[in-house]
């Protein structure tokens, strides 16, 4: 690891001063995976602001007809949550399935999303279940906020603050792991919704990080089960492709995880 | 530099450390509290696990700052004096190391478990997906597992004689 | 812990330091004024070294000095060697390149260092040399073993035309080319065998320490043998003379094989202990590993089998290609022969072999030995092939097998090897009624029912363990002996230190060493202390590997104890004034048969070190030393069959059972042997499975963290391994041991494979059986099915 300075902010507006007042400065705050990044010298932030103490970026709460997550909550306390197992069961399920259980314990959705790791799997349930991100300076869809791999609509000055997750009426998720590293290959989060409309977004398999198949979601909303989905498949092209699997197994898996998730969603 | 303070098996200790110096370097090389390894570059391996403020992390992906003010427990500090803590002791018992490389953080990781799930409720399959984030190259894990479950059992029989 | 003898469940003496943190590794160790080394490496797998620059990290804060390989060969630092010399088929001795700890000309494979930084701290160290500046002139390089034996292909070494390491042949080609005329029948397959990566969990370290007055070096190391680093340093590498430089190997956390060698870092360290004039130490983080510890396996075959009508055996033709990297690993010529081709004939009566292996370098890592060393090649390509012709010829895989199984010892294959004892007929009875074949056919029905795909597979492996005795391994080529020493010190109390020249990193040796002594005295297993790992308290020995610490290690102890017992007993007799024959050592004591006249093994003890009254010439003191050849290879041979099932739509293999039944001889610790299988068959099915070290045709190694090389994990594994062992004594060892540290790796392949291939019914398939190549066959059969 490079040098480095390390700063811990005592609150949202300091965050915000020390992060203008540095060279290149990085949020620090589980560190899952910026840590490994910087040990490895692919990463040289001039300057670390670490989040994770600032009390008002955490918990877990009921707001309406959504639950609302502080970007500093944990992996574990999400998947952990009662209120969180109770209405949006499938993103308990997939906070559970992050990394290992030492992990979860450090790493935070905030830094997930914000580091957009194509490979994650908190962008699919944002955009499945169309959650609303609120940063210091406004809110967004997630559709508006992952750009691409590793891309975000974040300002270089701009924090996440909390994630609110509208509660569908059905929701789960389907993750292939990779063999090795044990990050989605193919995850697949599959929501319907009051209104009726359904949402499928695959994380993992996409060259430009997570997507939504406009097919499947037709197809579910007229008829939820997994068999709805079992003949659709998605553009090979496009998809990543590596030693673990090509994008034609990557299509293969995002057909597949799509009708677990539907059996898994009931 | 910067001054961190925490405790480390109960005792109170503090150093001047470089911002980008983790964890695990400032157990092991600041407090001699070589128990706790490294065995790869990446978070994934874990021989690296000790529990901060109760709960199992990665000592190599935790900067040393980050850790300041907390309550940090080692391998070192499992045991109560002479008394091994069960799942120690079940290690031993079942065979579940040989090289001793990952066994700390197994053990450590172990406990956390028990800890999560409430001594007792641990069943083989359950063990084995927690288990994810442990690396070990000579055990075949077969005997980990059997001492992790071992000790949950031991340790819910130990509960319920206090009750 | 009381008295534990042989066939005891012994708990480990060793574990306590271990679960709680107080175990001794290389890493721990800290002299005062240590400084820390970083290496210097290429990004490119062949080129040029133009020019190297340190004038930037000399600057840089805490930096001692950077060391070139200019400076090492300067200082008379010799190249590295391989000690096995292998003959080509036409005389000419292998052709090896020269190896240089840092290199200063041309660089070999990514990874290899042309530098080394000492600094004040490890992160300092590593910040310079990131500064240290390298220009290099790329060359074409080549990974694929075939394609560098191609014309055109580039070359690695002046010394080595075409890449040709030597062009080696086992066996009688004549016998077995008449074997293939007269066939009924010829099986034929192209098997791969998956380059692999030992990991260890405990990266390789060094650290080195010069004391300038006595002109004398320690380097505390990361090996398996501390006595062959200390010889092939002095000897061949002129670091030091071996009197002023001693090696100790603390706590080792895991070798499986990559622990033999003596790599550069380790010597570099040492040199730069000295003309630094610091203390050094190095600690491998894991890529670097990848990069750079040996690697294992790595074959291409093709491979025939000839049968009669009435399906025996009458000859295998085996071409092998093995890579052998860019240079010769210490022992690695002989991985891919004689540790090889020997074992060809499996249990099987086969009259006419004849194999054919050229080795060749790439400009990959260095290969040599791992876990099992050319057995696991030998017996995957085999186990595949009787598996393949059974189906060929519509018999069931374990009738093919059994029908020519090998049922009369001494049995003289037609590769070298003399099979001394064995009975494959209970081992693969054991396995077939532990996994209830018979019951198959309908779990394969109910597992169709559930959408999954089921399949059964078999290996009877055989393999040969101690590698020795020395005249033999000589003759062969071995630049060593490969006997093994032990020393057995009785303490004027009675407690007993045994010093052994094996090297114990997980094997348990403080607890089954310990329990020959306590079998042999009837004395408590605290009473007794097994010493290892040090050149300056263990006088010589030859360290672990090839599954020799039982067979060749304990025998040495047990020859020292007879010595012991037997002057032990003459004491007894002269004190108690009886006849040495009468004597018995019984719980403890010595006693006269017959009468109740006893002395404890503690009042011998002190009575042979007061000498007050010991027989008429008797030299004082209770200690005696052996050294131990054994007459043969040990054969450990068994059964493994493997049960899955694969998920059609991922391609997901998921083992369901798997069974071992082997014959390991004598079994001291059975806990302790059933803990070495688990991690074997765990390798063995990674290798099946999940591992493979990949470069890209640039020679850029893909799988150089574990976020890409996939290892083994707890939820990859069957909820139980079903174990059991059938015991055939060794003849060619006191205590009938054969040997269980490698056999699991060795076995398990094969059986994986079959089984897989068994439920896809598709045969074309190589390890690692990834989702992804099981998930494109499944379509390939079903497409097939359809039309």
């Amino acid at each position: 690891m490079y040098e480095t300075t390390y700063h811990r902010a005592e609150s949202v507006e300091n965050a915000v001063a020390l992060l203008g007042g540095a060279d290149d400065p990085k949020i620090l705050s589980g560190g899952q995976t910026l840590l490994p990044t910087m040990k490895q010298r692919l990463a040289a932030p001039s300057d670390l602001i670490d989040v994770s103490r600032i009390a008002d970026m955490h918990g877990i709460c009921e707001d309406g007809n959504a639950i609302s997550i502080g970007a500093a909550t944990t992996h574990a306390e999400v998947a952990g949550s009662d209120l969180v197992k109770a209405r949006i069961p499938g993103l308990a399920k997939l906070a559970g399935g992050i990394g290992d259980p030492a992990v979860r314990h450090m790493g935070t959705l905030g830094g997930s999303i914000a580091n957009n790791d194509p490979a994650a799997d908190y962008p699919s349930a944002l955009v499945a279940l169309n959650a609303t991100i609120s940063t210091t300076k406004r809110k967004l869809s997630a559709e508006e906020f992952f750009t691409g791999m590793f891309e975000t609509a974040l300002d270089e000055d701009e924090i996440v603050l909390s994630v609110s997750f509208p509660v569908a009426e059905k929701s789960a998720y389907a993750k292939y792991p990779n063999p090795a590293s044990r990050y989605a290959m193919a995850g697949v989060f599959v929501a319907r919704h009051g209104d009726g409309t359904v949402r499928v977004a695959v994380t993992g398999a996409g060259q430009n990080g997570v997507f939504r198949s406009a097919e499947m979601e037709a197809a579910l909303a007229a008829n939820f089960t997994p068999e709805a989905v079992a003949g659709i498949s998605v553009d090979a092209d496009g998809l990543l492709s590596d030693i673990h699997g090509s994008n034609a197994y990557r299509a293969n898996l995002v057909t597949v995880m799509a009708k677990r998730a539907v059996a898994a969603a009931g | 530099m910067a001054h961190v303070s925490m405790s480390v098996n109960g005792k109170k200790v503090s150093g001047q450390v470089e911002d980008r110096t983790l964890l695990v370097n400032f157990i092991r090389e600041t407090r001699n509290l070589t128990g706790t390894h490294v065995g790869c570059d990446t978070s994934q391996c874990g021989a690296c696990v000790v529990h901060v403020n109760g709960k199992a992390v990665k000592s190599c992906t935790l900067l040393a700052v980050q850790a300041d003010g907390a309550d940090v427990v080692t391998i070192e500090g499992l045991a109560n004096g002479a008394n091994l803590h069960p799942v120690q002791a079940a290690f031993r018992e079942h065979h579940g190391l040989q090289c001793g490389f990952c066994t700390p953080g197994m053990i450590m990781s172990a406990v956390d478990m028990i800890n999560r799930y409430g001594p007792g409720n641990l069943d083989e399959k359950t063990i084995r997906h927690e288990l994810e984030g442990n690396i070990c190259r000579c055990t075949g894990y077969q005997n980990i597992v059997k001492a992790i479950k071992a000790a949950s059992d031991e340790m819910a029989g130990m509960q319920q004689a206090a009750e | 812990m009381g008295v534990e003898g042989i066939g005891a469940r012994a708990r480990r003496k060793e574990d306590k330091r271990f679960i709680t943190g107080k175990g001794k590794y290389t890493d721990d160790m800290t002299v005062p004024g240590m400084g820390y080394a970083a290496f210097v490496r290429s990004p490119h797998a062949h080129a040029k070294i133009v020019s190297i620059d340190a004038s930037a990290a000399l600057d840089m804060p805490g930096v001692d000095a950077v060391l070139t390989g200019e400076q090492l060969v300067g200082d008379g630092i010799g190249n590295l060697i391989c000690g096995w010399m292998i003959h080509s088929k036409d005389g000419s001795p292998m052709n090896m390149g020269a190896w240089r700890a840092l290199e200063p000309e041309i660089v070999r494979h990514v990874g290899q260092a042309v530098a080394v930084v000492v600094a004040d701290t490890a992160a300092q160290a590593k910040d310079a040399a990131e500064a240290v500046m390298v220009e290099y002139e790329e060359l074409d390089a080549v990974i694929d073993p075939v394609a560098a034996l191609e014309e055109g292909a580039p070359q690695l070494h002046p010394e080595a035309p075409n890449n040709l390491i030597y062009d080696w042949e086992i066996g009688h080609e004549a016998a077995a080319n008449a074997a293939f005329d007269s066939a009924a029948h010829v099986t034929t397959m192209e098997i791969h065998n998956n380059r692999l990566a030992p990991n260890p969990m405990e990266p390789r370290a060094a650290l080195a320490v010069y004391d300038t007055a006595e002109e004398h070096y320690t380097l505390y190391t990361t090996s398996q043998n501390p006595h062959v680093a200390r010889l092939v340093l002095s000897a061949f590498y002129n670091v030091a003379p071996e009197h002023k430089l001693r090696v100790i190997a603390p706590d080792v956390g895991g070798g499986f094989g990559s622990k033999i060698y003596i790599y550069p870092e380790e010597m570099v360290c040492l040199w730069a202990s000295k003309r630094v004039g610091r203390p050094v130490k190095w600690v491998c983080d894991r890529t670097e590993a990848f990069l750079t510890d040996a690697h294992g396996r790595d074959h291409r075959s093709v491979a025939e089998m000839a049968l009669d009508a009435d399906h025996n055996i009458t000859g295998l033709r085996v071409k092998t290609v093995a890579n052998l990297g860019a240079y010769m690993s210490l022992f690695s010529s002989s991985v891919p022969t004689y540790l090889y081709a020997t074992l060809l004939s499996g249990q099987y009566n086969i009259p006419a072999i004849h194999a054919n292996v050229k080795a060749v370098y790439t400009n990959t890592v260095p290969v040599d030995a791992y876990r099992g060393a050319g057995r696991p090649e030998a017996t995957y390509l085999l186990e595949r092939m009787m598996e393949t012709a059974a189906r060929e010829i519509g018999m069931d895989p374990a009738e093919f097998r059994r029908k020519n199984f090998i049922r009369s010892f001494p049995h003289q294959t037609p590769v070298i090897m003399c099979y001394d004892a064995g009975d494959y007929d209970t081992t693969l009875d054991a396995a077939m009624k532990a996994i209830d074949y018979a019951g198959f056919p309908a779990r394969k029905a109910e597992a169709a029912s559930r959408g999954k795909l089921r399949g059964i597979g078999f290996s009877c492996y055989i393999e040969a363990c101690g590698i020795a005795p020395s005249a033999a391994v000589g003759s062969l080529g071995a630049g060593v002996g490969l006997w093994e020493s032990a020393e057995v010190r009785v303490n004027p109390v009675g407690t007993i230190e045994v010093l052994t020249g094996s090297h114990s990193h997980g094997q348990g040796h403080e607890t089954t060493f310990a329990q020959l002594i306590s079998e042999r005295f009837g004395l408590d297993m605290d009473a007794v202390s097994i010493v290892h790992g040090d050149t300056d308290k263990v006088q010589f020995g030859m360290g672990t590997y090839g599954s020799r610490s039982g067979a060749v290690g304990m025998s040495a102890i047990v020859k020292a104890l007879d010595k012991v017992e037997a002057k032990a007993k003459k004491i007894a007799a002269h004190l108690m004034e009886a006849a040495e024959g009468d004597i018995q050592i019984e719980g403890g004591e010595l006693k006269v048969a017959g009468t109740d006249k006893k002395l404890s093994f503690t009042e011998v003890a002190l009575a042979a070190y007061t000498a007050h009254n010991l027989p008429e010439g008797m030299e004082p003191g209770l200690k005696e030393g052996a050294f131990y050849d054994p007459t043969n290879f040990t054969f450990p041979a068994g059964t493994y069959i493997c049960e899955v099932e694969v998920d059609p739509e991922t391609g997901k293999t998921e083992i369901i059972d798997f069974v071992a039944a082997d014959d390991f001889g004598k079994i001291i610790n059975p806990m302790i042997v059933e803990g070495q299988v688990h991690g074997g068959l765990t390798q063995g099915i990674g290798q099946a499975l999940l591992e493979n070290a990949t470069y890209d045709d640039s020679g850029q190694l893909i799988t150089a963290s574990y976020m890409d090389y996939c290892m083994p994990r707890a939820d990859d594994l069957p909820a139980q391994f079903q174990l059991s062992t059938h015991e055939t004594l060794c003849p060619g060892n006191p205590l009938g041991m054969k040997g269980c540290g490698e056999a699991g790796a060795i076995g398990s392949p094969p059986a994986v494979i079959n089984a897989i291939t068994d439920a896809i019914e598709n045969n074309a398939l190589d390890m690692p059986a990834t989702p992804e190549k099981v998930w494109q066959l499944c379509r390939a059969q079903m497409k097939m099915a359809a039309e």
